[in-house]
Parts: structure tokens; C-alpha cells; sequence
């Protein structure tokens, strides 16, 4: 029964997807719409995403101390060296994604499900208008050209906050970390977590869009919706990330 | 004018049209009735192109729907106002932009041009200086007066209305009816308001509709409305001790 909705959901989302590309609206309306999502997904996610990073970036590295303990065989550097690796190969780009799939996620599921119960996607179909071109496109775009900012972001921060945690408890020195970060830098490892990061905004934008557009009924069925579409895109990112780790890396 | 030929339509095994034929007067106000669940609201989808019936053919103009190319449908979505039941306007934006829209999304014209026809529009609705607001800060009568205005301001041919007296006290109800029946004469347009507002019926009823489980009942207009012996319009619109006295007093 779960496999049958599964499938069923997955040939409801492909049909879903073959719309949003289906008629492109005026681009003057477009860029519009793309500058209103860009503040409504990316820059109003900037306080948590920073919030967060910071915070993680400081307890990932005081438990990378914690577990080298006082052990004179391991350069206190790679305090630094494990944080930057944690934090870019998957703390940043995957915590952080499944952070946003629960902000913005919920936020487009119940803001096109509420538009879905009171008319208004009704109102954009009798006026001719491809509703789903119309409301999905620009959050695709704003997703996949915001977020790797939001990623690269939290990146910086969440290195500063294991700086400010180590250096500040007296774990290691300012240099000690510093030496850490420039060790052994892979430049592919940000470039990996940027690829990641737009498949998962990509699943981000349009899982919950999908969900909000299934809407029917009333307050009760968008708050369903609403979780549902958090759910499902969490899933989505997390068996994301384990193909394309596999695909990139092994 | 508007014209249905035997439309039907199901939702799985519950067929809510069982062949429906009539056909909507231009220039005049046009009423479909019927109790709730009588399948009026899915009758007005169908007509709008919201639902798509099994079967039978819609005509605009003289023209069927079904024949319709592209370019022609897209011309005829430009000739389509709309007034929904709850108002369904766009929260996020004002009124303005709410009027602005279908301007902003089928025409070339400027700001100032797409300004002048908004502010006209506004005007005609008696909505002078709530360009500004939010639908959030308007009254259930405001709104409804914002849609109408956003439903003309393309000077549509053809104008739905899905209840749009409903949630409104009496008086505003009044206010609404009567600007819809003004739209309908001034502009020459064929207008189709779906109500079970006895109020409107008696008030702008050039052409009513009785629909009963699926299949159209009854046509007439309200004067032939007081006068017909119709049992089916007796039990929905003269169930109540008010109008079995208007009756009364119509017919001595």
C-alpha cells in the first residue's frame, strides 16, 4: 500500500514538474516574482542558517578536541583540520538543507495550499495563466541561485564559530587553527557540497510545491500538507546526499 | 451568449450533470439556482473551464468550446471575468496590484496606461481610495467589490460569479447585485452568477436557472418565477413564510 502511494505520488510529482516548464510566463512578471522569492526563501533564512552554523561550527570542533583528547601523537592543528572537513562535506550542505526544507518548506506548502483552498489558484487558471509555471518557476530559480550563497555562508561561519570555541576555551591556539584550515585543502570538497546543495534546493522548491498544490478541503489539510511536504523532503535529501556522495566521491 | 448542449459530469461513480442544455443571454443577468449540492457550482466550473465535463459541448458565442485553438482559447481567458465566493484575491499583494494583474500578465501596456484603467475600474465599483490597502484591511463587501473590478478591468465578454452575496449582510448584498446588473447593461456582457440568494433573484433575475440533482428543472425569469406552478420551485424558493407572502401579494 505505501509502494502504491509512493508511485503514485511519484508519477503525480513528474506530471507536476512537466507544468512548470511547460509555459514560460512574461519575463518582466518573472523577474519580479524571482527578486520576491529571493527574499522570502534565501534572505529571511540568513538569521538561522547563521545562528546555526556558528553554534555547530563551535561544538563540532570542541568535540573534535574532546575525542583527540590529550593525545601527543595528533597535531592539535587538526582540530581545525576535522571541523572544516565536517562542516563542508556535510554539516553545511546537508544539515543546513534539511534545515531549510523545514523553514521554507513548510512556508511554500502552506502558502500555495492556503492559495489552493481560498480560490486564488483557481482565480490564476480562469484568467488564463499556468498557475504552476507561474508560482513554482521563480521559487526553482530563487532556490538553486540563493541557497549555495546561504551554503557557502554557513560554510565561513561555521568554521568561525569552531575558531571562536577553540581558541576561546584554550583547546588550541589561534595558529594551531589556522594551520589546521590550510591543511590538506581539497578546493573539490566545496565544489561537491555546491553540487549537492542544488540538487537539495532543487527538491526543496518543489516537493513542498507539489504537496500545496494537492491541496483540498480546508486549514486542517494544509497543515497536513505542510508536514507532509517537510517529511518527504527531508527523505528526499537524505537519500540525495548518499547517490551523490557515491556518484562524486567513491 | 452562451450556450450548453447536454453536459454531463462525474466524479467517480457520483454523476453530479445528468445533461444539462440552456443557453446565457448577453446583456443580461443570468441565475443559476438550486439547493446546495445541486451541482451548480461544478455546472459554473465546467462553463469557466475549471472542470471539464464527460461529455456535451459548450458554445461561446457561436463557437464550440472544444473547437477552440490555442490562440482562440487564450483570446477567450482575456474575454472571462471571474468573481469567486470567497473573493480570491492575491494576499501579498494591494488592491491595486490585485486590479493591476491580468493587465500586468496579457497586455503591453505601460504602468501609467495599466494606472488609468485600475483607478476607472476602482472607480466604477465606488473604490476610490483603497489602492493602498491590503485585502486583509478590506470589509467582506470591499473585497467583493475589489474582484468585480479585477474581473472588468480586461472589459470582459463574458462575467462569472460564484455566490457572491454569500457571508454579506443584507444591504451590501443589495449593493453588489446591483452594481453586477449595472456591469452587465453597461458593458453588454453576458453575466452568470451562481446564488441561492432568493434576494438577488428577486432583485436581478432576467434569466434564472433552477438546477435539481444534476439536471436543469426549471428556466423563467423572476416575474414568470412568482407566477409558475413548478413544484419543485415552490418547495426551494417559497419554503419560507417571507416569500410565500411575496408570492401572495405579487399574484393578487
Amino acid at each position: 500500500m505505501l509502494i502504491f502511494r509512493i508511485l503514485k505520488n511519484l508519477g503525480g510529482y513528474s506530471l507536476f514538474m512537466t507544468q512548470v516548464f511547460r509555459k514560460p510566463e512574461k519575463f518582466r512578471v518573472f523577474l519580479k516574482l524571482f527578486f520576491r522569492e529571493v527574499d522570502d526563501l534565501g534572505m529571511s533564512s540568513v538569521g538561522i542558517v547563521s545562528f546555526f552554523s556558528f553554534f555547530i561550527g563551535a561544538v563540532v570542533s570542541l568535540q573534535m578536541a574532546y575525542n583527540m583528547g590529550d593525545n601527543p601523537f595528533i597535531p592539535l592543528s587538526y582540530i581545525a583540520l576535522a571541523t572544516r572537513e565536517s562542516i563542508i562535506l556535510e554539516f553545511a550542505p546537508t544539515m543546513i538543507s534539511i534545515v531549510l526544507a523545514g523553514k521554507v518548506g513548510s512556508y511554500i506548502a502552506s502558502s500555495i495550499g492556503t492559495m489552493k483552498v481560498t480560490e486564488q489558484v483557481d482565480a490564476l487558471e480562469v484568467m488564463g495563466v499556468n498557475s504552476i509555471s507561474y508560482l513554482v518557476a521563480p521559487k526553482i530559480a530563487a532556490a538553486m541561485m540563493f541557497f549555495p550563497i546561504l551554503i557557502v555562508m554557513s560554510m565561513f561561519l561555521g568554521i568561525l564559530g569552531g575558531w571562536v570555541a577553540s581558541v576561546g576555551s584554550g583547546v588550541c591556539t589561534s595558529s594551531d587553527y589556522i594551520l589546521g584550515l590550510q591543511s590538506y585543502f581539497k578546493p573539490f570538497y566545496v565544489i561537491y557540497a555546491l553540487i549537492k546543495t542544488e540538487f537539495f534546493a532543487f527538491a526543496i522548491a518543489t516537493i513542498p510545491s507539489f504537496y500545496g498544490y494537492k491541496v483540498s478541503g480546508g486549514a486542517l489539510e494544509v497543515g497536513r500538507s505542510s508536514t507532509l511536504a517537510v517529511v518527504w523532503t527531508s527523505i528526499t535529501i537524505i537519500l540525495l546526499n548518499y547517490i551523490l556522495t557515491q556518484l562524486l566521491l567513491v | 451568449m452562451v450556450k450548453v448542449e447536454k453536459i454531463h459530469k462525474s466524479f467517480g461513480n457520483n454523476e453530479v450533470l445528468k445533461g444539462i442544455d440552456t443557453e446565457f443571454h448577453k446583456g443580461k443577468t443570468n441565475l443559476i439556482i438550486g439547493q446546495s449540492g445541486s451541482g451548480k457550482t461544478v455546472f459554473l466550473k465546467c462553463l469557466v473551464g475549471l472542470h471539464t465535463p464527460d461529455s456535451g459541448e459548450i458554445f461561446f458565442g457561436d463557437k464550440k468550446y472544444s473547437n477552440f485553438n490555442i490562440k482562440e482559447e487564450r483570446q477567450l481567458r482575456m474575454d472571462i471575468g471571474m468573481v469567486f465566493q470567497g473573493s480570491a484575491l492575491y494576499d501579498s499583494m494591494t488592491v491595486e496590484e490585485n486590479v493591476m494583474f491580468p493587465l500586468s500578465m496579457f497586455t503591453e501596456q505601460t504602468k501609467e496606461e495599466m494606472l488609468v484603467r485600475v483607478n476607472e475600474v476602482l472607480s466604477r465599483v465606488n473604490l476610490d481610495n483603497a489602492n493602498d490597502k491590503f485585502p486583509s484591511e478590506l470589509s467582506g463587501g470591499m473585497q467583493k467589490r475589489v474582484a468585480i473590478a479585477r474581473a472588468i478591468v480586461m472589459k470582459p465578454k463574458y462575467l462569472f460569479c460564484d455566490e457572491p452575496n454569500s457571508g454579506l449582510d443584507p444591504n451590501t448584498a443589495i449593493v453588489i447585485d446591483n452594481l453586477l446588473q449595472e456591469i452587465t447593461v453597461e458593458y453588454d456582457i453576458t453575466t452568470i452568477i451562481n446564488t441561492h440568494d432568493m434576494n438577488s433573484v428577486m432583485e436581478i433575475g432576467d434569466n434564472i436557472i433552477f438546477i435539481k440533482e444534476g439536471f436543469k428543472e426549471w428556466e423563467g425569469s423572476k416575474d414568470e418565477m412568482f407566477t409558475t406552478d413548478n413544484p419543485a420551485i415552490l418547495e426551494f424558493v417559497y419554503s419560507s413564510e417571507l416569500f410565500k407572502k411575496v408570492r401572495e401579494t405579487y399574484n393578487n
